[in-house]
């Protein structure tokens, strides 16, 4: 332990120049207004979108909204994922979308003719992630029921929406298999973090020589605790683990009273 | 990308706790796997200080070693590259340090 500052921290390196620049000051009758002093603030630097998040968190659970994080990169399928889901839950939860993009509203188009509840389009302009308060400001906008399905469609990404909470209760990394097998091990954060990988068009593998089993070692060597679903969204092979999945999220949050196996078939 | 959102909120916090005060110094702690490029910072942080009583204040930050526990055989070891895999082969590692991102102090200095 450090015998200047009490801190037990083994890898830190410390500043004691400065502490005792400062020790030195006290009682040395210089004038205080002169005298530089140094204030210990041990902040955490995103502590304030923190503890924006953890307001939204509260805001959701109130109404017993599951909200859904989902990342990754431009093109992976994220938008596709949530159009086909949106069509297989057929209302039963009312999904509400948020979605963040540099520019246009395409994708919002998009999740309305796929039948959602209410959609937001988030621009971010110059910015590279969403963060707690544009969350906080598109739920606002969103007329909200009680008991439904936030889906967060990030900006596409692999970098920056990882270090920001939302106030999600689930995190999924969206990557398809064009991207080739090493993007965990590239974008270690982004997988490290996330609940959940879909491993996204795998009707284009006869195509490609992209190795699954590799993938999936790489992306459990950053995270083992990764749930992976490999599915197509354009084809809608294997989405039904997806489903089972999110409805197993839902369960202790959202009450469902016309929630049933056929509005599901129905709409896959 | 994100460093320079992470630069105004540094600045931000600062000026809150400086008030009138003129900032000397902010120490700042980022460990290896915040996932935030110390170099970023130093150059947002000309940008996000210019006609604040930041500007002018030197940036000193601690880049924090990633120390990691293995769950498997119990070493403790240095996470030297982003992938925490520890000598004996295994993932199943728990991340002790290397995630900080934190403003350590300031020096103020008043006007």
């Amino acid at each position: 332990m450090c015998s200047t500052c009490g801190c037990s921290d083994r890898t830190s390196i410390h500043f004691h120049e400065a502490h005792e620049a400062n020790h030195s000051d006290e009682g040395s009758g210089a004038d205080s207004s002169q005298t530089a002093r140094i204030v210990r603030l041990e902040q955490d630097i995103l502590a304030k979108n923190a503890s924006i998040a953890a307001r939204n968190r509260q805001w959701l659970e109130e109404r017993r909204i599951l909200a859904i994080n989902v990342m990754g990169s431009p093109g992976a399928g994220k938008t596709a994922l949530l159009e086909r889901t949106i069509r297989a839950f057929a209302g039963a939860p009312a999904m509400l979308v948020v979605e963040g993009d540099q520019a246009t509203a395409r994708d919002a188009g998009r999740i309305v003719q796929a039948g959602a509840k209410a959609v937001v389009q988030i621009n971010t302009g110059s910015g590279c992630h969403l963060d707690a308060a544009m969350l906080s400001a598109a739920v606002g906008k969103l007329d909200s029921p009680m008991d439904s399905l936030l889906i967060i469609e990030n900006v596409g990404n692999l970098v920056c929406p990882a270090l920001f909470d939302l106030g999600e209760s689930a995190r999924i990394v969206v990557m398809s298999v064009t991207e080739g097998e090493d993007k965990p091990l590239k974008y270690p954060n982004m997988f490290r973090f996330a609940d959940m990988m879909i491993l996204n068009k795998t009707d284009l593998l006869p195509y490609l020589q992209f190795d699954i089993g590799e993938c999936m070692r790489y992306a459990h060597q950053v995270n083992p605790k990764l749930a992976i679903f490999q599915l197509s969204a354009a084809t809608g092979e294997n989405l039904d683990a997806w489903y089972a999945w999110l409805r197993k999220q839902m369960e202790p949050v959202v009450r469902l009273t016309d929630f049933s196996e056929t509005a599901l078939s129905s709409g896959r | 990308m994100h460093e320079l959102v992470i630069t105004q909120r540094i600045v931000e916090a600062v000026c809150e706790v400086a008030g009138e005060a003129r900032v000397i110094r902010v120490r700042l702690e980022i460990g290896n796997l915040a996932g935030v490029v110390a170099d970023s910072i130093r150059f947002c942080f000309d940008l996000c200080t210019r006609s604040t009583v930041l500007e002018g204040a030197a940036l000193q930050i601690h880049e924090v070693a990633a120390l990691a526990r293995c769950h498997s055989c119990n070493a403790e070891f240095l996470v030297e590259n982003s992938l925490a895999l520890c000598g004996c082969g295994s993932a199943n590692v728990e991340i002790l340090a290397g995630h900080e991102l934190r403003i350590k102090e300031v020096e103020l200095q008043n006007v």
